[in-house]
């Protein structure tokens, strides 16, 4: 397996790049040490920006045409020969469309593949509900044996790209359109799969955020410490599955009130996984969820359509302010037991 | 080279033999899918033991040819086979498709040794075929990969895609079989979703097409090594087959697609299967 530590990517223009463009840079470098690595694409070499590795690499991109199902049947095949595929396709398709062979070719048979799921949530606005995707973190995060991680920005992107490799096993990256928000200044913040970012500090409330909602969460508490003066903890939760447990329980246990924000459905994504650790803990807290209320998506621009849903700043300030004064039951002993 | 009239003689004895073992497990599993099973036996005998070049003592050599059974199902025929060369103890399948056995109607290649790919869902072992020869390709090594579709698996679109590509990327280092024993679950594949013109459909799509009676292990010889001959495009090989072939009261008839039987069947479903022994 092939070593790859600390900053090996060497484009560093975050800002002018999209996540899906620094993908295919990274994999570039990546496939420079390990011969591998394969890129699949089924017609959306150019949406899903592997030009950059096809320029490169000619011979190890495999574009099989309008065909999801067989692009994934062929990457399980491929990993079955040794080979080390990264399939891109949309999220819509990788995790619809194909989702039996992700789930029964690759996660079952515990496969080498690494999946780059682009224009997740609603990042392709104008597209409309087809080509939006806010069903996948649910979907993917109950596959036995999938890793999924959705990167804040390009930064983390690169990050996530590097760290799949070194990971054995299937991995999911949901990656937005590319026109979203960079939140991170450089690569290097200690990124490690399964290990929540703390982006802000703070001990009256705790968002807890995936994607692109992380730049907005940031944003947001921003204001609201300028303007209320409220100490807002934000995290990255970049890997929904495995979930950082730890940051989530001390995030209940020092800030007690938790508000979750994603682009995907309330059902099923990151929200859940949360609510998922808070229960089993026993602990009580005051607990929201903020994403799509279990409906098909609008059409519009991302950014209308992140207000529209309450997942950009103004939003969240909003959802956060009314949750402080939401009313809980607290346990008197919970200090006592971390 | 074509088979010897000794080497025939010694597949169809196989044949049998393996049969026999099929009908054993299915009686200690309670239920198999018989019928299907019965009905490759003869190209899966073919294979394992003459064509596939395998270790049983080192399942994971790496420059091993890679069987995949696309039809999932026939995991009871794959299973009888696997355990006769060698790759486990035949004494396993006293646990088919029991609580917690490695063993169940669609075989897990993680935990059968022997077994290159996971299948059951239909329509997906064509696809991973593809990627497997095209995995050998890029890496330089020639191993060969043949994959076994039943009938009625081929109305799964994902075969077609597969099937496409195949002949866009001229893999032909892949042999695919199709079982053609005429029946699905519901009934005769003419009557649930017509498959004919089968052999134009295939050649439609740019694959070398063999149709043979797949219990002649001449033509499936002949059929197996003109596609080991063949460059530029994948093969299909077409396997004109009896469902439940061997068993009288099996024979051609969709009921034993999936089917139990008590040891005095046992008995008559071998006695029929041996009958064919002169």
């Amino acid at each position: 397996m092939t070593e790859v530590t600390g900053t090996t990517w060497n484009v560093y223009d975050a800002n002018t790049l999209t996540q899906a463009e620094i993908y295919g840079r990274v994999l570039c470098d990546l496939a420079e040490a390990d011969p591998r690595i394969v890129a699949l694409t089924a017609d959306l070499a150019n949406s899903t920006k592997i030009g950059v590795f096809q320029e490169k690499f000619p011979e190890r991109v495999f574009n099989v045409g309008i065909a999801e199902q067989d692009l994934f049947g062929i990457a399980a095949g491929m990993a079955k020969s040794g080979l080390l595929p990264f399939v891109s396709t949309m999220s819509a398709f990788a995790s619809m469309r194909a989702l039996e062979q992700v789930r029964t070719d690759i996660c079952y048979q515990n496969l080498d593949v690494k999946i780059i799921a682009t224009h997740g949530g609603v990042s392709f606005g104008q597209a409309g509900t087809t080509h939006h995707c806010t069903e996948d973190i649910a979907i993917q995060r109950s596959l036995a044996n999938m890793c999924l991680i959705v990167p804040a920005d390009g930064w983390e992107t690169a990050n996530a790209v590097r760290a799949a490799v070194q990971r054995p096993g299937p991995v999911y990256i949901r990656l937005g359109r590319g026109f979203e928000p960079t939140h991170y200044e450089n690569d290097d913040y200690g990124f490690e799969i399964g290990k929540a970012v703390t982006i802000t500090e703070g001990t009256d409330i705790t968002v807890i955020a995936c994607g692109v909602a992380v730049y907005h969460a940031a944003e947001a508490a921003k204001l609201l410490k300028d303007q209320d003066g409220i100490g807002v903890r934000v995290l990255d939760v970049h890997t929904i599955k495995p979930i950082d447990e730890e940051a989530i329980l001390k995030a209940v246990t020092e800030t007690r009130r938790i508000l979750c924000v994603e682009e995907h459905n309330v059902i099923g994504g990151l929200g859940s996984a949360v609510a998922d650790v808070i229960a089993a803990s026993g602990k009580g807290c005051a607990f929201a969820k903020s994403g799509l209320p279990d409906c098909y998506s609008e059409v519009g621009y991302p950014e209308d359509l992140y207000s529209h849903y309450c997942i950009d700043g103004d939003g969240i300030v909003g959802l956060v302010r009314e949750l402080l004064h939401r009313e809980f039951e607290a346990d008197e002993d919970w200090e006592d037991e971390f | 080279m074509p088979l010897s009239a000794a080497d025939i003689k010694k597949l169809e004895s196989k044949a049998r033999q393996l049969r026999c073992d099929m009908i054993d497990i299915t009686v200690w599993s309670g239920g198999a899918h018989i019928g299907g099973s019965l009905s490759m036996a003869d190209v899966l005998t073919a294979l394992y033991y003459h064509y596939l070049n395998v270790r049983p003592e080192e399942p994971d050599w790496p420059d091993r040819d890679r069987f995949v059974l696309s039809k999932g199902h026939g995991g009871l025929g794959l299973s009888a086979a696997l355990a006769d060369k060698g790759y486990f103890d035949r004494e396993l399948l006293h646990d088919f498709n029991h609580f917690k056995s490695p063993f169940g109607m669609h075989l897990d290649g993680n935990k059968v040794l022997g077994v290159d790919a996971s299948t059951g869902s239909l329509g997906h072992g064509l696809p991973m075929s593809v990627g497997m020869a095209l995995g050998a390709r890029f890496q330089q090594q020639t191993w060969r990969t043949y994959c076994l579709l039943g009938d009625g698996e081929c109305n799964e679109g994902s075969v077609w895609e597969a099937a496409m590509a195949a002949h866009h990327y001229k893999v032909d280092t892949l042999t695919a079989f199709v079982d053609r024993n005429q029946m699905m679950i519901d009934g005769r594949t003419e009557d649930i979703m017509s498959l004919e013109p089968l052999a134009e459909k295939w050649k439609a799509f740019g694959w070398e097409v063999h149709e043979i009676d797949g219990h002649d292990f001449a033509q499936i010889g002949e059929a197996i090594e003109g596609a080991q001959a063949m460059k530029g495009v994948p093969t299909v090989v077409i396997c004109n087959t009896i469902k439940g072939k061997g068993v009288d009261f099996m024979e051609d008839d969709v009921k034993w697609h999936y089917g139990s039987i008590d040891s005095e069947l046992a008995a008559r479903a071998k006695t029929s299967i041996m009958g064919g022994a002169s």
